[in-house]
């Protein structure tokens, strides 16, 4: 356990005021529905008659609070993405059910994309936890694949926090020795695939111990002394928005004034979220493509006209001269970044139709669309190995390096240092389908 | 049943939920403008559905932040069943003039005399109907985005829909092959006819909205609070008399102080006993209610688990 990253105090004082935004993920039948379903009953969020719609022959399943589609009804599993709301004493909380199964991976990666933190479920009864020994060789413990697939997305996708709650230890006979293996599998993976894990909580979901009270059977149940899920959930820090990076904008939409009653006639506002750093008047910016520069005369909120605009929030900027700009341009610090037209990236295949070398898709990044063609698969992560592996396509769900060409110049950064001016889609240009989530590494 | 107004509950809460705090209301505030800004900008005919109701009334308010009142940059368009409470038709018009907004109205009425939509019999919800009057006024003004007020919270089929919701060309929805929906990098590409569905206030719950209400002094038709009238007690429901949905035999009239959650077509939409006098006193029965928005006010939901889903596959809003 001594790997494992306690709350610093900084984290724990962090903004709670929002809601935090987390998912519940892992492998299929792990327990999500029903943790979710837990924590709604616990929270007292569900409703008499949401509560009367999941009894089924006397037993309320839980499970069904959460799968709301017909055919997730019928066949039993979490096909996409359900969102949930509520909220205790201290704090709101939206959650994203992510289904669990390989094939709904793009559904899974959707809901952490928006997530300040992640609970990955590990089912503890489907882990060889107790072979130690088998005919004289050491058997290694495995995990699922999809609990490592899914720890690498959220990583991958900059999830703030990562817990992991090791499910069913209610059913297995020594849960001390059961949890404290599974965490040492769980530490031992996180550090070799450079994951920070929050924290690691033996929960049963089932019967409702350490997800919103302590176990009701024994207070150091599985060694473990620490704070509840819920508890930890109302702790945990929303996303911290990229504010070291220069000023980055995104236009989103052109306002222009048409009256000739308008003394302001001929100005317009470019409306957009601040993607890093901030803004306020007297900054000079350049604009992307078109390389004009200008200075900012006036900064706008929808409340106000504050004195800046910080990254994360909407704005409206008005510059002191006219320049050409468009939705989908770049409004940018001068000077402070390098536009490319060709990126290294690592990239979350999600389409059923792979990822071939050489085709172009459509790129999207703030409210930009240029072309852009997959010029080199440089490698794929294998899930077990956490190595790298030569491949010539990536299939759905695939994790793996490749090189784009633009066909216009972008500026990017690093995923790890700005989510906005790191992150791209990529979309087929035949079917429209969102193929990919594209997380900058670096301009090739 | 439904939370009453007891005069104790009318206090300040001992314990103010986090809830309550500005922050929250703030981030849902931003998410809906910056959604409703990414449809004007991505889209060549949007428009936003409108309904005089709560929900819409909210969008709205969002829509003059985004944009400043009187230059909503798109059209607001109404589906009319022809079995609206009065109160909220009038509403829905003032203030679409108030805004100096383009106001569509499309009735479902106009779709059985062309013979589209057929009534099983004369006193059928046409409640599921609008779809077919819904889709016909997206052919017949090319609309290529239909901002809608649902929620996530209000439903669990709703639960499971992206903000950026594609529809095919018959306004279908595929609730199991949805778009990822990744960061707020939304994939706005469409085929020909095809269109998406919008929802900028997806991850409001009932009792946010009811806040925004208080905190931004939202203007709503009256019947959102306590009033008297004349309802019938069915299945658990109050069922307001009205010359649609008269008394049936052995049924007793009694006049309720009630106020209505949801405000849909008359012959599905029942109101909740209440003594609610303003948005203030809603937001507090909201922190105590014990039914959901839905199970306590719309008839046409309780008829089957799946009866939300089935309708939205159809072109259902």
């Amino acid at each position: 356990m001594s790997d494992v990253l306690e709350l610093s105090p900084a984290a724990v004082a962090a903004d709670t005021g929002t809601a935090l935004r987390f998912i519940t993920c892992g492998s299929v039948d792990d327990g999500k529905s029903t943790l979710i379903g837990r924590l709604l009953v616990d929270s007292k969020t569900v409703l008499q008659d949401q509560l009367a719609g999941v009894q089924r022959g006397g037993e309320t399943d839980l499970a069904l609070l959460t799968d709301g589609l017909s055919a997730e009804r019928e066949q039993g599993i979490t096909i996409d993405v359900a969102y949930r709301y509520f909220s205790t004493a201290k704090r709101k909380f939206i959650i994203g059910d992510a289904p669990g199964h390989e094939q709904y991976t793009r559904n899974m990666v959707t809901a952490a994309s928006a997530a300040d933190a992640a609970v990955v479920l590990v089912d503890a009864t489907k882990l060889a936890w107790a072979a130690e020994v088998e005919d004289g060789e050491v058997v290694k413990r495995e995990l699922l694949p999809q609990t490592r697939r899914h720890t690498l997305l959220c990583n991958l996708l900059r999830v703030q926090s990562i817990v992991f709650a090791v499910n069913k230890l209610d059913a297995i006979a020594d849960a001390d020795l059961a949890f404290e293996r599974i965490s040492a599998a769980l530490t031992g993976f996180a550090k070799a695939a450079g994951v920070k894990v929050a924290a690691i909580v033996p929960i049963s979901a089932l019967k409702g111990w350490n997800v919103a009270t302590p176990c009701a059977q024994q207070a150091d149940w599985c060694g473990y002394t620490g704070p509840t899920l819920l508890d930890l959930l109302e702790a945990l820090p929303v996303t911290v928005q990229d504010e070291a990076v220069p000023f980055a904008f995104p236009v989103q939409w052109v306002e222009k004034f048409s009256s000739s009653a308008d003394t302001s006639q001929g100005r317009r506002i470019f409306w957009g979220r601040v993607a890093s750093g901030h803004v306020e008047p007297g900054q000079r910016i350049t604009v992307l493509p078109s390389n004009q520069t200008a200075t900012v005369a006036q900064v706008l909120s929808h409340t106000r006209a504050p004195k800046s605009v910080h990254a994360g929030h909407s704005a409206g900027i008005v510059l002191d001269r006219e320049l050409d700009v468009s939705r989908g341009d770049w409004l940018l610090a001068p000077d402070a970044f390098e536009p490319t037209r060709e990126i290294t990236a690592t990239i979350a295949w999600l389409d059923d139709e792979p990822l071939v070398a050489g085709r172009v898709y459509w790129a999207l990044q703030g409210h930009r669309w240029v072309k852009a063609k997959v010029a080199r698969i440089v490698d794929r992560v294998n899930i077990t190995t956490l190595e790298s592996e030569p491949t010539a396509q990536l299939e759905a769900n695939a994790i793996g390096d490749v090189v784009l060409s633009l066909q216009q110049p972008l500026a990017v950064l690093p995923f790890a240092q700005s989510r906005a001016l790191g992150s791209l889609v990529l979309v087929d240009t035949a079917s429209h389908k969102t193929s990919a989530a594209v997380l900058v590494q670096a301009s090739a | 049943m439904n939370a009453r107004t007891e005069p104790d509950l009318l206090l300040p809460p001992m314990h103010s939920p986090a809830q309550l705090s500005n922050t929250q209301l703030d981030a849902l505030e931003e998410e809906a403008i910056f959604i409703l800004r990414e449809v004007a900008g991505a889209f060549e005919r949007p428009t936003l559905l409108f309904s005089g109701g709560k929900d819409s009334l909210v969008l709205l308010k969002c829509a003059e932040k985004a944009f400043g009142s009187g230059r909503i940059p798109y059209p607001l368009l109404m589906i009319d069943t022809g079995h609206n409470f009065p109160e909220v038709t009038a509403f829905r018009d003032h203030r679409a003039k108030e805004l100096g907004a383009e106001l569509i109205v499309r009735s479902v009425e106009d779709s059985m005399a062309r013979g589209t939509v057929r009534l099983a019999h004369p006193g059928e919800s046409r409640n599921a109907h609008q779809s077919v009057t819904l889709l016909e006024a997206i052919e017949e003004f090319r609309f290529d985005a239909l901002i809608g007020g649902a929620r996530r919270d209000e439903e669990k089929a709703r639960a499971k829909e992206r903000i950026f919701s594609h529809r095919d060309s018959f306004g279908q929805w595929q609730p199991k092959d949805q778009r990822p929906e990744l960061w707020t990098l939304f994939n706005t590409r469409l085929a020909p006819g095809e269109h998406f569905r919008v929802f900028p206030i997806s991850n409001w719950t009932e009792l946010d909205v009811w806040q925004y209400i208080e905190r931004e002094n939202v203007e709503l038709p009256s019947i959102y609070y306590t009033h008297k009238r004349e309802v019938v007690e069915r299945r658990g429901l109050l069922v307001p008399v009205t010359e649609l949905t008269p008394p049936r035999a052995g049924e007793t009239v009694q006049t309720r102080d009630v106020r209505f959650r949801t405000v849909g077509d008359i012959t599905t939409t029942c109101p909740v006993q209440s003594l609610a006098a303003d948005a203030g006193d809603v937001v507090i029965e909201t922190l105590t209610v014990d039914v959901s928005e839905r199970g306590a006010t719309r008839m046409d939901d309780m008829t089957s688990e799946a009866s939300m889903e089935k309708r939205k596959k159809d072109g259902y809003f």
